[in-house]
This record gives structure tokens, C-alpha cells and sequence, in this order.
């Protein structure tokens, strides 16, 4: 399961229950801070959870994942993930994190004014959209 | 005879979000209707489906009691 957080994660408490969770080999986290990108005041974000979880079943053996809904504001966290491993594992977190971006169900807005602005530009159809054409 | 009618939920995610529909239908042609009469114009071509939380090529299967899911471009991160 995602863990699923309201707001900025708290970062330091997801990494230190990550970081117990097992003994030896390495833990190799990725840790997405909100940046200040051109009067933006932060992100926010929708997530339709059960498809969410269905996505993220088929990697929650090897990988953990916390994500942010609602509000976060620039140097707030709104994304965490880690691998647990033997070894290193720097191609794994780069597939995971490339098929999170391509396809899991979750949706950004630019926070601006307060008002919340889909980030158009930067979403991805999923597959097989358009079928309504 | 009376035509059968399929009763679907149709819920609308992220910055399409509005109130779920419920609604009965004949077929799948009725419920793309349906849909694209709920959507702006500009999604039309960049939203994709899920029947019962799984993406569909198509919407030929729907069956009674199906949750029909409208799922825009996404970003997560």
C-alpha cells in the first residue's frame, strides 16, 4: 500500500520507520521537495487510491512509496520512495520512478493565488486514452 | 419487449472532478454519450478509461453494476 499523507510528508519519520524496517544492505530513498519554479507558492495534488494501490501492487515487494494529497508548499516534500536491497539498486528506482510518472493516478496542480492550476504540460495520457473519440 | 437497461456508476477524477453520475443505459454507444455530454471538449482525445479500476481499450463489455472511471493525463511527484 501508498502510504498517503495530507499536506507535505513528514520526511524525517517516514525515513527513520523505512530505515528500521530491515537489517543490512542498503536503503536507497528518492525524496521530491516542492521547488520554488516561477511564482508558484507550491503544489497540490488528487489521488484516486485504489487504482493507486492496484499500480503500485506490482512493485510493493521491492519498493516504498509515500505521497502527498492536497496542499504542499515550495521546500515541502510531496514524494517519497526507497529500495530495500542487498545491494545497490540505482536502475530499479529509475524504472519505478518512470512508470510512477507515466502511470500512476495522480493528479498536479500549480498552486497560484491560492487557486489550484492543472499542470497541463506536465501529465501524461494514460493508455489507451482517447477512446471516447 | 422491453429493452434492457444497464445501471452505471461513472465517476469523473482529478481537475474533471464532479459529482458522480448514475445512470442506466442500453449499450455502450448510450453511455460514451453520456460521458462526453458531462466533459469539456478539450479532454475528449487525452482522457482514458477503467471499468471497475481497470483502463479499457473499449467500452463494449459494460455490464450492469459497473463503475465506469474517467481518468485525465496524469503527474504524480
Amino acid at each position: 500500500m501508498v502510504e498517503i499523507y495530507n499536506g507535505g510528508l513528514p520526511v524525517e519519520e517516514i525515513f527513520s520507520k523505512w530505515y528500521r524496517l530491515k537489517w543490512g544492505g542498503m536503503l536507497l530513498t528518492f525524496t521530491g521537495i516542492v521547488r520554488d519554479d516561477g511564482g508558484v507558492e507550491g503544489l497540490s495534488f488528487d489521488i484516486y487510491e485504489p487504482m493507486l494501490n492496484k499500480w503500485f501492487s506490482k512493485w510493493e515487494d521491492r519498493v516504498l512509496m509515500a505521497h502527498s494529497q492536497g496542499n504542499v508548499y515550495v521546500g515541502e516534500t510531496s514524494f517519497m520512495c526507497g529500495i530495500y536491497s542487498k545491494h545497490r539498486e540505482f536502475k530499479l528506482i529509475e524504472e519505478f520512478v518512470e512508470d510512477f510518472k507515466a502511470t500512476a493516478p495522480i493528479w498536479k496542480y500549480d498552486l497560484i493565488s491560492d487557486k489550484r492550476i492543472f499542470a497541463e504540460n506536465r501529465s501524461k495520457k494514460l493508455p489507451n486514452a482517447g477512446i471516447l473519440v | 419487449m422491453e429493452r434492457v437497461k444497464l445501471k452505471v456508476l461513472i465517476k469523473f477524477l482529478g481537475p474533471v472532478a464532479r459529482e458522480d453520475l448514475e445512470v442506466k443505459v442500453e449499450n455502450s454507444e448510450e453511455l460514451k454519450n453520456i460521458i462526453k455530454s458531462n466533459l469539456d471538449k478539450k479532454w475528449l482525445d487525452v482522457v482514458a478509461i477503467a471499468i471497475n479500476d481497470n483502463i479499457v481499450s473499449n467500452l463494449n463489455n459494460i455490464k450492469d453494476g459497473d463503475v465506469i472511471t474517467i481518468l485525465p493525463p496524469v503527474c504524480g511527484g
